[in-house]
C-alpha cells in the first residue's frame, strides 16, 4: 500500500492532503490540517472526544479511514465559527457551564449539533441518547444536557440554526 | 483574615476558559505542532514477576521507521527514583527502565522511538524479552504473611517501614483495650475499596522539543510543572535550568497526572536524536499502567455504649501500593491523619500499611487516603447505629466533632462546622431531628 | 418483589492542603503600563477554573476590576514555585499567595497615588472600578491607568507584589502520630435514594442532595461544578468502576470504555447542593478547598442506601450486580439456614 492523494472540503475549504495507508481522518485533521479541537481521548471509538460531521453525519474521526473521507464535506468545531461569532449553541455550553477541562467539549458540541440538526427541538432523553457516544470525566453530564436543552429552546424562540 | 464586605470574590463571573474551550481553542500539550516529530512507545512487561533473562532489541533497531531504542543501559543518571526522594522520602525503588528483574504486567523496559507513533509502535512491539517467571503476589494480607516472596530487598516483608521502623502510619490516642473494656457493644467490620483509575479524558503525555539554546522545552499536561520539571532533571543528572516546562490547561487531573512518567525518557529521546519527541499513553496505557488510585482494605472495631457514644475505634489499613513505592507511604499517612473522621473518640488506634503486590503502581486519586477512609467509616456509622437502634443521624450528630476538641492526632480543631452541615441535610431530606438534637453546635459541645 | 427502593446518606470531613504542610506556592504580579495586572504562576488548571478563581482573589486585594486581571500559569520559566495541583490546595494556598503579592502590588499602587493626589498612601481607597481616590473625598481621584502610567513614564517604579504562602511542614510522630496535617476542614453530608433491581442486581440512583459547607465560596458556581462532577464520579465508584475486576486478581484487565464502565448522563440522577459557608480563619477570604472531596460523600451514601434497601451489608465497592445478588444470596441462605 501506498501513500494517497485525496481531496475533502473541510470546514468549507477544499483541502488536498496525501495520507498514509490506513491513516485515520482524525489523522488528517489533526496532525495534518491542524485543526487541533478534534481531540483524540482514546484512539478507541470509546469517548466521542474526536466527533466530527461528515456529509452531516455524526462520526468517530478516529475510526473513520481518512481514504472513506475522499470527497466529502467535514465539519469540525472549528467550523462552526466561520465568521468568528461565537454561535447559540456554544453559547449555551458557556452560560451552563458544560465544560471543566474541556477536552471533551467539542466532541460533546458536534453530538448536539447532529442531533439538532436532526431534532431541532429534542426530549431531555432524546439528548441523553444523543450524547450517548460521548464521555465527560469533569462535568457529570448534568451541566452538558441542560446546556443542549437551552440550544433547542434558542433555536424554537428564533428559529435560528444551532450553529 | 477579617470578613469585611467583599467585592468580586463570592460572585459568579463565570469561567474564563468556557468560550476558548467550547470554541476548540484551548490549547493543550500536544497542539503544537512541530515538524520532523518523532514519536515514542514503550516494550513493556509481560509478566506480573519475573527475572530478565535478555533483552534483544535487535529486530526493534531494524524495524522501519525506528530512530533510536534506549534502554536502562542508556539512562545517563539515575537508574532507579522515587518523586518524592528530593523531600527525604525513600528509598528510590523504581527502576526508570526495568534491567533484571520486573514486578509488574506493564512495566516499562524498552523504550523505542520512531518517525511515526505507528513506525514506534510496531518497532515496540519486536523487542524480545526473555523472562525468568517467579511466583507473583497479589493481595494485601498475602504479601504481609511472611510467606510470599518479597518483591524488593528494601521490604523484607513486602510492607513499606516509616521512621523508627514501624510497619504503619500510626494513631495512638487514649487508650483502646481499655475503651473496648468499658463499652456496651463493640462493632467490627471489613471494608474494601478497588483500583480506580483517574481516566482523565486527556491521557498522559508529553513533548519535549530541544531548542536551539541547548535548553529543551517539555510541553506537558502534569498537574505540577516544578516537580516534574525537577525530577526529570534529577533523573538524567541534568541542570535543572536546561528543562522549561510548560503546560496549558490539562484535560483533566484528578490525581492521575503526577507520576513523572512520560517527561524523562522523552527528554532524554530528544537529547539523543536532536528532534521534538512525543510520548502520549495509549488509552490501553492510561487503564492499565498509569497508576491507579489506591485499593485499600480496612478493619475497624469500635466501642460504643448504649447512648451512642463512640468510645474507641481502632482501623487496621492496608494500602495497596502495587510494585512501587510512588506516594504511597504519604497516602497513608493522610489516610490514618484522618481518623476516626468527623467524630470525637476518646480513645483511637490506627495503623496505616503500605503494602507492595505484584500490581500496577497505584497512587494519587481525588482525595488520596481520604477517600477510602470516609467511605468504611461512614459505613461503619451505619452499623452502629443499626446495632444499638439508634437513629443514624443522631448517632453522627452526637459524635460529631466539635471546635475546640482534640482530636486524634493531638490538633485541637478549628474551623468544624460538621453540626451544621448535618443538620441542613437533615433538613434538606425531611428528617426530623429531636429539639436536643437540633440545638446542637459547634460551638459549645454543651447546648444540647 | 423485583424493584425496592432505600435511602442512606454520609457526613465526611475533607482536609485542605497537602497533609503534614510544606507544601508552598509563591505567586508574582506586576502591573502592566496600561494599568492592568498580569498574575503569574506555576500552577496548573485541570479544569476546576484556577485562573477564574486566582483572578477573583488578585483583583479583590488590589481593589481593581476583575477584567483588568490575567493570571499567567503553568510555566517554569515564569512561574514561580508551586508545589502543583492536587490535595484540594489550589484555592487555599495559591489564593493566600495572591493575595500576599496583591497587598504587596497595592502598596506600591497607593504609593504613587499618593504622589498624584498629594496624599498619603494610607488615606487612599480603591473603588474596584479602576480609581482610586482620597477616603471619603471621591472628587480627589485618580484612574489606576494614570496611576501606570505615572509609574512607568514619570517615576521610573514598578507596581509589583510577590507572594509566598507556606504552611510549615509538621512531620508525624512515628509513635503516637501527632501532627498538625492540615490548613482547614470542609464538611458535607450527602443523601441518596436508590432503586435497586432484586432480580438483575442493577442500581439506579434516583436521587441525589448534598450540603456542603467549604468556607467563604469564591465563585459559587465553579463549587457547585465540582460538586456536580464529583456526585456523578461517585457514582461510578460506587457501582461501576474498576481497573481490576477481580481483585486482588490482575485479571480481567479493562483496557477501553467499553470495558472500564462509568455512568452515562442517563444514569446522573438530579442532584440538589445547599451551600453553608463559614470562612476559615487560615484561608484567603476565609476559602476553603472543595476540589476532592465531592465524590467522598456520594459513595458511603449510595452504599448505604443499597444496604438500607436490602437490607443486606455490603462492604466493598465497586457494588456490582454481582456483588448485590451474591448479598441477596447470602441473606436467603441465612434466612434459610
Ligand atoms: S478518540 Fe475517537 S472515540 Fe475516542
Ligand atoms: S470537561 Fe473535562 S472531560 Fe468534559
Amino acid at each position: 500500500m501506498e501513500d494517497k492523494l485525496i481531496r475533502l472540503t473541510v470546514n468549507g475549504r477544499d483541502e488536498a492532503v496525501i495520507i498514509q495507508p490506513l491513516a485515520t481522518l482524525q489523522d488528517v485533521l489533526r496532525d495534518t490540517l491542524e485543526l487541533t479541537a478534534v481531540k483524540s481521548g482514546c484512539g478507541q471509538g470509546g469517548c466521542g472526544s474526536c466527533s466530527v460531521l461528515v456529509d452531516g453525519e455524526l462520526r468517530l474521526s478516529c475510526l473513520t479511514l481518512a481514504e472513506r473521507a475522499e470527497g466529502a464535506e467535514v465539519t469540525t468545531l472549528e467550523g462552526l465559527n466561520a465568521t468568528n461569532a461565537i454561535v447559540p449553541l456554544q453559547q449555551a455550553f458557556v452560560e451552563n457551564y458544560a465544560a471543566q477541562c474541556g477536552y471533551c467539549t467539542a466532541g460533546m458540541v458536534m453530538a448536539a449539533k447532529a442531533l439538532l440538526d436532526r431534532n431541532p427541538a429534542p426530549s431531555r432523553d432524546e439528548i441523553v441518547e444523543g450524547l450517548s457516544g460521548n464521555l465527560c470525566r469533569c462535568t457529570g453530564f448534568a451541566p452538558i444536557v441542560r446546556a443542549v436543552q437551552q440550544a433547542a429552546q434558542a433555536l424554537s424562540d428564533t428559529g435560528e440554526e444551532a450553529s | 483574615m477579617s470578613m469585611k464586605e467583599l467585592g468580586v470574590v463570592g460572585r459568579n463571573v463565570g469561567q474564563r476558559d468556557l468560550e476558548s474551550h467550547a470554541r476548540g481553542q484551548t490549547t493543550y500539550y500536544e497542539d503544537v505542532h512541530y515538524p520532523r516529530m518523532l514519536h515514542l512507545k514503550m516494550h513493556r512487561s509481560a509478566e506480573p514477576h519475573a527475572n530478565i533473562v535478555r533483552v534483544d532489541t535487535s529486530a526493534a533497531e531494524a524495524s522501519p521507521g525506528v530512530v533510536c531504542v534506549l534502554t536502562h543501559e542508556d539512562l545517563p543518571g539515575k537508574k532507579v527514583w522515587n518523586g518524592l526522594a528530593a523531600v527525604g522520602v525513600g528509598p528510590e525503588d523504581e527502576p526508570i527502565l526495568a534491567f533484571d528483574k520486573v514486578r509488574w504486567r506493564g512495566e516499562p523496559i524498552v523504550a523505542v522511538i520512531g518517525e511515526s507513533a505507528e513506525a514506534a509502535r510496531a518497532g515496540a512491539a519486536k523487542v524480545e524479552v526473555e523472562y525468568d517467571p517467579l511466583p507473583g503476589v497479589f493481595d494485601v494480607e498475602e504479601a504481609m504473611s511472611g510467606e510470599a516472596p518479597a518483591l524488593t530487598a528494601h521490604w523484607p516483608n513486602n510492607h513499606y517501614i516509616y521512621p523508627d521502623d514501624h510497619a504503619a502510619a500510626q494513631i495512638r490516642f487514649g487508650d483502646v483495650e481499655q475503651g473496648f473494656a468499658e463499652a456496651d457493644h463493640i462493632v467490627e467490620d471489613k471494608y474494601q475499596t478497588s483500583p480506580i483509575e483517574q481516566a482523565p479524558m486527556e491521557t498522559n503525555g508529553c513533548i519535549a522539543k530541544p531548542g536551539g539554546d541547548g535548553r529543551i522545552t517539555v510541553h506537558t499536561n502534569t498537574q505540577a510543572v516544578h516537580f516534574a520539571r525537577d525530577n526529570t532533571a534529577a533523573i538524567l543528572g541534568l541542570a535543572p535550568g536546561k528543562l522549561r516546562f510548560l503546560g496549558g490547561t490539562v484535560g483533566g487531573g484528578f490525581g492521575g497526572k503526577v507520576d513523572v512518567a512520560v517527561e524523562p525518557i522523552s527528554v532524554l529521546a530528544a537529547m539523543r536524536t536532536g528532534r521534538p519527541v512525543k510520548f502520549k499513553y495509549t488509552r490501553e496505557e492510561e487503564m492499565q499502567v498509569s497508576s491507579t488510585r489506591s485499593a485499600w482494605r480496612l478493619f475497624i472495631k469500635d466501642g460504643v455504649m448504649n447512648d451512642g457514644r463512640i468510645v474507641a475505634r481502632k482501623i487496621t489499613s492496608y494500602q495497596d501500593s502495587g510494585a512501587y513505592l510512588r506516594f504511597s507511604s504519604y497516602g497513608s499517612m493522610k489516610h490514618a491523619g484522618h481518623m476516626p473522621g468527623p467524630y470525637t473518640i476518646p480513645n483511637v488506634w490506627v495503623d496505616a500499611r503500605v503494602v507492595f503486590t505484584n500490581r500496577p503502581p497505584s497512587s494519587a486519586m481525588r482525595g488520596f487516603g481520604v477517600m477510602a477512609a470516609s467511605f468504611a467509616i461512614e459505613l461503619q456509622m451505619d452499623k452502629v447505629a443499626k446495632t444499638i437502634g439508634m437513629d443514624p443521624w443522631q448517632l453522627r450528630l452526637l459524635n460529631a466533632y466539635r471546635n475546640g476538641d482534640m482530636r486524634a492526632h493531638r490538633k485541637v480543631n478549628e474551623d468544624a462546622a460538621m453540626v451544621e452541615t448535618i443538620q441542613a441535610a437533615a433538613r434538606l431530606a425531611g428528617h426530623d431531628l429531636p429539639a436536643d438534637y437540633q440545638a446542637m453546635t459547634s460551638w459549645d459541645r454543651k447546648a444540647s | 418483589m423485583a424493584k425496592v427502593r432505600g435511602t442512606g446518606f454520609a457526613a465526611v470531613n475533607y482536609p485542605t492542603g497537602m497533609h503534614l504542610g510544606g507544601d508552598p506556592t509563591q505567586s508574582l504580579i506586576h502591573m502592566t503600563p496600561a494599568g492592568d495586572f498580569v498574575v503569574t504562576m506555576a500552577s496548573v488548571d485541570l479544569g476546576q477554573g484556577l485562573r477564574t478563581v486566582l483572578a477573583q482573589i488578585a483583583a479583590e486585594t488590589l481593589g481593581v476590576p476583575y477584567e483588568s486581571i490575567v493570571v499567567e500559569t503553568a510555566d517554569t520559566d515564569t512561574g514561580p514555585h508551586c508545589t502543583g495541583t492536587f490535595a484540594s490546595r489550589t484555592t487555599h494556598r495559591a489564593g493566600n499567595a495572591v493575595v500576599m503579592a496583591a497587598q504587596e502590588a497595592r502598596k506600591a499602587m497607593l504609593e504613587v497615588a499618593g504622589e498624584l493626589l498629594e496624599a498619603s498612601p494610607e488615606d487612599l481607597e480603591t473603588d474596584g472600578d479602576g480609581n482610586i481616590h482620597i477616603k471619603g473625598v471621591a472628587e480627589r481621584s485618580v484612574s489606576v491607568g494614570e496611576v501606570a502610567g505615572a509609574a512607568h513614564f514619570g517615576y521610573g517604579k514598578t507596581i509589583a507584589g510577590r507572594g509566598a504562602y507556606l504552611k510549615p511542614p509538621s512531620p508525624m510522630d512515628p509513635e503516637t502520630g501527632e501532627c498538625d496535617p492540615d490548613s482547614t476542614q470542609a464538611h458535607a453530608c450527602t443523601i441518596v435514594e436508590v432503586e435497586v433491581d432484586t432480580e438483575t442486581g442493577m442500581v439506579e440512583v434516583l436521587d441525589m442532595k448534598s450540603v456542603y459547607e467549604v468556607g467563604q465560596q469564591v465563585n459559587p458556581d465553579l463549587v457547585k461544578g465540582q460538586i456536580v462532577g464529583g456526585s456523578w464520579m461517585g457514582i461510578g465508584h460506587a457501582l461501576y468502576e474498576t481497573t481490576a475486576p477481580g481483585y486482588p486478581a490482575i485479571d480481567p484487565a479493562p483496557v477501553d470504555f467499553q470495558n472500564y464502565l462509568q455512568p452515562g448522563a442517563s444514569e446522573m440522577p438530579e442532584v440538589t447542593c445547599e451551600v453553608l459557608e463559614y470562612p476559615a480563619e487560615s484561608g484567603p477570604y476565609g476559602g476553603k478547598g472543595v476540589g476532592e472531596m465531592v465524590t467522598n460523600g456520594p459513595i458511603p451514601a449510595i452504599v448505604n442506601a443499597i444496604n438500607n434497601a436490602l437490607d443486606v451489608r455490603i462492604t466493598q465497592i465497586p457494588v456490582t450486580p454481582e456483588v448485590i445478588l451474591r448479598a441477596l444470596d447470602e441473606k436467603r441462605a441465612q434466612a434459610g439456614g
